[in-house]
């Protein structure tokens, strides 16, 4: 499949990593002050899932509603080969925006995605170990598996698999993909998605996420994004032009099926989340109506499933 | 018997989501005892368990081999061609010599020893497992490049296979059967060798598991009650919660955090919701009965600081939870309900049905109409229409948005807040009920005639478009909806002609519905059928009252005897023709005590049916019991003489007619 991509292949990794117990201790800044800052934490799961044959990869330069929509999940889910990698994909929900007013909500944030496939049969250990990178101590601290199955009608997508609570709180969710795109997932892959924000408030004990040290030398997560919020939820809220907004989506829609004429999957995907984008603002925009809503979901599901198959066709792997 | 061993088979895998576990758990005792009845292998006891991380199972007093079992096939007799004995030896892989001889047949007799029950146990494993009915499974790993590797409801880690104290083997996914398993996922994270069946709890529980789901409930039973009392307060019990927190815990450890006492301000169906659902926590109540500020978390581990961070941090979560959870309470309350009502006109009820607010103005037509014409009484018409103007409104509101199951209740709540009537808030609040069997029967007239007006209003309207339920679907919820009318109506003796207001086919959906409401009550359903087939019966509670009293009077040897010469009398009828109106002028005395008994019977009954004494009709009828029987015995039916024969049948018409007026006694049984 890289070869019809024009791309180095990625490298090939074994199945199963190393298991928890042998995990070197997580790194650490001398002369830094506990706990980790954000950026820190960040780190740290980036060395802590390299070490474990990761590719570590940057965010998609898209916007989009959930790490999931990246390509390196959603198409590498797809097909026989092993797929191992981490990242951090910046998500936008327009409508969690609170103008910058409540310290939990917000329309931009961040969240950090590792996808294993096939999934490894230490998973579970493998991700607790990364908890115990960031500096959760499980002789003090509650860690629960609590039953909750993942479904994503835009993606045509479902696994099993459990949101994680530390002390009551949902820190990661944690899926194993059965379908994407419609398809089987042959093999499954193993995916986490972990909440940075919520886990760094936790960590840093911070009932503000703009309070949380976002470096280890006074900066704050406010310093940075706090503005960002307040005009960005202005702008989803109030100012964004409707009608462009439609425009918009059409014509992501339109260029999405142009490209799966031209058999161009990876285009097409990123059709696909351009419309979803497009869609969740127009929808904190709150013109869509109840009835048009399931249309548009389908008409973004449709382009998702579409991207899916062509790609699936392309490596020769679909049925 | 030889001697006996006992099994112990260790399924563990990832977390097992809890609600699946107690069903999971019986399976595993019900599947393994179907395989092992196939080999003729029965266990003295068989026990299974559940936790989080593992299903558990012991057989109890196992043979160590299946008995042996003598095989007979019987072949051709002797002398028969040599064709069919040879084809018979082929058959049986014996010689002739080999075949027992019995009366003059031959006999194939294949002596089966007994199998290894270790085999069988090692066969039956991967076929329990293949054949699991988990709600929702799935594949995993390396395997799962082929769809049919084995699914699980969560990746499967280990089997522990102990048949005495040896190994049963097996492999399944790549998983291995043998003797390690490993303890709690944090105390105890290493493996634990287990010798076999009895030691495996003891071992367990060394290393911070508790097998027993059971056990596991009792412990946070009683933590969550000390840690209450500790506090001076109540602990508020859940069954539900219990065996939730017993399916997450396999070492729980129930904790008492608090929250601030500001957020008592929330209704506490809202907080105990938000405790519940989201948090899986315990509630408590103060000495005087109210909600506590204070919750009971179960964590699943002993912490080194004796909870202390544990406690934090849930805390923090409730905070957040319960913080979200006064802004829409706040918010909502903000705007009146009468304000919310125009938001209604945007919420599709049904493609064919219109809006929620054309659902509401129906509604309130109906419930305004219902106390008009007193068919709920004691109620005034305008708090009827005005309850059911409110009652819908609190789906656009931030709460229910947020908590779907707080509908009406939170309607409730607001129109309290803004001053309405507390009959309308009382109705806005129970107007879904009753919900389900058992739930409470509303009894106040406003929320009588809203309840009524909603659920009447959803079944005709479906009806009408001929969305009807049909065998196992009924997606519109109508079958529960009718048992609630039903309810209502019989609970609250309401006297509604339901013909004023609903189709002859609604009619007969709550007479079926009626048969299956009363079936637990004991009432029979060809009863039922017998005072429905009369036509023109749409008032429930009398309805009733008339299948009662015929219950009771058919089951006395008056009623038994009566129903035999009815059916008797019904028969003949119904293969012969006659003149209508024939008077015999010499009757036998059998006849003329009869038409006697009938003079007598007649009026009685119809009186006492229109002053709906039932029993009384009963009684009426019962007169006839004796001149019936008489008759049949004495007086031919089918006289020569066609003037006696056509005044014999009016006689049986008549007869069958006066029983009529009661019921239709054709469509009685037995």
């Amino acid at each position: 499949m890289s070869e019809a991509r024009g791309q180095p292949p990625p490298p090939r990794l074994t199945p199963s990593a190393p298991c928890a117990k042998a995990l070197p201790k997580p790194h650490r800044v001398t002369n830094l002050s506990e706990p980790l800052s954000f950026q820190r934490m960040i780190l740290t799961l980036h060395d802590y899932w390299s070490t474990r044959g990761c590719l570590i990869l940057q965010p998609y330069d898209m916007r989009m509603g959930a790490g999931t929509f990246h390509p390196a999940t959603t198409l590498r889910a797809l097909g026989p080969e092993s797929w191992n990698a981490a990242f951090v994909q910046p998500c936008r929900r327009p409508t969690d925006g609170r103008y910058g007013e409540n310290p939990n909500r917000l329309q931009h944030y961040y969240q950090y995605q590792v996808i294993l496939k096939p999934s490894p049969p230490d998973l579970q250990e493998l991700y607790l170990g990364s908890l115990a990178a960031i500096g959760i101590d499980f002789t003090k601290h509650d860690i629960r598996f609590v039953e909750d199955d993942w479904e994503s009608p835009t993606l045509g997508a479902w696994g099993l698999g459990w949101e994680v609570w530390c002390d009551g709180m949902e820190v990661t969710q944690f899926t194993y993909f059965q379908q994407m795109g419609g398809y089987d997932c042959k093999p499954v892959a193993g995916e986490l998605t972990y909440g940075l924000e919520r886990l760094a408030m936790y960590i840093q004990n911070k009932d503000s996420v703009y309070d949380l040290a976002f470096n280890d030398a006074g900066v704050t997560y406010g310093d940075v994004f706090l503005e960002n919020e307040r005009e960005m939820s202005k702008w989803n809220f109030e100012i964004a032009d409707t009608d462009a907004l439609f425009d918009l989506f059409r014509k992501a829609a339109a260029e999405c099926e142009r490209s799966l004429e031209a058999k161009l999957p990876i285009p097409a995907y990123e059709q696909a989340i351009e419309a979803s984008h497009i869609f969740n603002l127009l929808n904190a925009r709150g013109v869509i109506s109840v009835a048009e809503r399931q249309a548009y979901i389908g008409r973004v599901r449709d382009l998702a499933k579409g991207a899916c198959t062509a790609w699936m066709e392309k490596n020769g792997w679909a049925a | 018997m030889g001697s006996v061993t006992d099994f112990l088979l260790e399924l563990r895998s990832e977390e097992i989501p809890a609600r699946m576990q107690e069903k999971a758990r019986e399976d595993l005792a019900r599947l393994f005892a179907a395989e092992l009845d196939k080999a003729g292998l029965k266990a003295a006891e068989v026990v299974s368990y559940a936790t989080p991380r593992r299903l558990a199972l012991i057989l109890k007093g196992l043979p160590e081999q299946t008995a042996a079992v003598s095989e007979e096939t019987k072949g051709p007799r002797v002398g028969a061609p040599p064709q069919a004995l040879e084809g018979f030896l082929r058959k049986t892989g014996l010689t002739a010599d080999q075949l027992v001889e019995r009366d003059g047949v031959l006999f194939a007799i294949v002596d089966k020893p007994g199998r290894a029950t270790a085999d069988v146990l090692a066969a039956a494993i991967p076929a329990v497992i293949r054949a699991f009915p988990w709600p929702k499974s799935m594949r995993w790993g390396a395997p799962s490049l082929s769809t049919e590797s084995p699914r699980w409801v969560r990746p499967l880690q280990g089997i522990v296979a102990l048949f005495g104290s040896d190994v049963v083997p097996c492999e399944i996914a790549g998983v291995a059967s043998g003797a390690a398993t490993v303890g709690h996922r944090f105390h105890h994270p290493g493996v634990i060798t287990i010798g076999s069946a009895d030691d495996y709890f003891e071992k367990l529980r060394a290393c911070h598991v508790i097998v027993d789901g059971a056990e596991r409930r009792n412990i946070i039973a009683l933590g969550a009650k000390m840690a209450a009392q500790k506090a001076g307060l109540s602990l508020i019990e859940d069954e539900g919660l219990l065996f939730e927190n017993a399916g997450l815990t396999e070492w729980p450890m129930p904790l008492l955090g608090r929250f601030d006492e500001a957020f008592l301000a929330v209704p506490p169906e809202v907080i105990q919701l938000t405790a519940r659902v989201n948090q899986k926590y315990f509630v408590c109540r103060d000495a005087a009965g109210k909600l506590a500020n204070a919750f009971v978390c179960v964590a699943n581990i002993d912490a080194a600081d004796g909870g202390e961070k544990i406690v934090a941090g849930n805390q923090k979560v409730l905070a957040a939870r319960l913080s979200d959870a006064r802004f829409f309470y706040e918010t909502d309350l903000k705007v009146k309900l009468a304000d919310q009502v125009g938001k209604l006109e945007k919420i599709v009820f049904h493609e064919k049905l219109g809006t929620v607010a054309d659902k509401v103005a129906r509604v309130a037509k109906l419930a305004e109409w219902l106390a008009a014409e007193k068919i709920v009484p004691n109620c005034d018409p305008a708090l009827a229409r005005r309850a059911a103007e409110l009652a819908k409104a609190d789906l656009v509101t931030g709460m229910v948005g947020e908590f779907p199951e707080l509908q009406g209740l939170m309607g409730g709540y607001y129109a309290a807040a803004q001053g309405e009537d507390p009959a309308v808030a009382a109705a806005i609040r129970d107007h879904y009920k009753p919900v389900g069997q058992g739930d409470d029967v509303p009894t106040d007239p406003v929320t009588v005639a809203v309840a009524l007006a909603d659920k009447l209003d959803s079944i005709t309207q479906f009806f009408g478009v001929d969305l009807k339920p049909s065998g196992s679907k009924d997606p519109f919820a109508l079958r529960r909806s009718a048992l609630g009318v039903l309810a209502i109506l019989l609970d609250n003796g309401l006297r509604f002609p339901l013909l004023r207001s609903v189709s002859q086919e609604v009619l007969d959906f709550f007479a079926d519905r009626l048969k299956v409401q009363q079936r637990e009550a004991g009432v029979r359903h060809d009863l039922i059928d017998a005072v429905f087939a009369l036509g023109g019966e749409d008032d429930l509670v009398r309805l009733l009252a008339r299948v009662k009293a015929l219950q009771a009077f058919v089951t006395t040897e008056d009623g038994a005897n009566l129903l035999a010469g009815y059916k008797r009398a019904a028969n003949i009828l119904k293969k012969e023709e006659w003149e209508a109106g024939a008077v015999n002028p010499a009757p036998e005395p059998a006849e003329a005590a009869l038409a006697a008994a009938l003079d007598a019977a007649e009026p009685k009954a119809t009186a006492a049916i229109e002053a709906e004494q039932f029993e009384d009709a009963m009684a009426a009828l019962a007169i006839l019991r004796a001149p019936i029987d008489a008759f049949f015995d004495q007086v031919t039916v089918n006289d020569a003489d066609p003037a006696k024969r056509a005044a014999r049948l009016g006689l049986l018409a008549r007869m069958r007619d006066a029983v009529h007026k009661v019921a239709d006694f054709a469509k009685i049984e037995g």
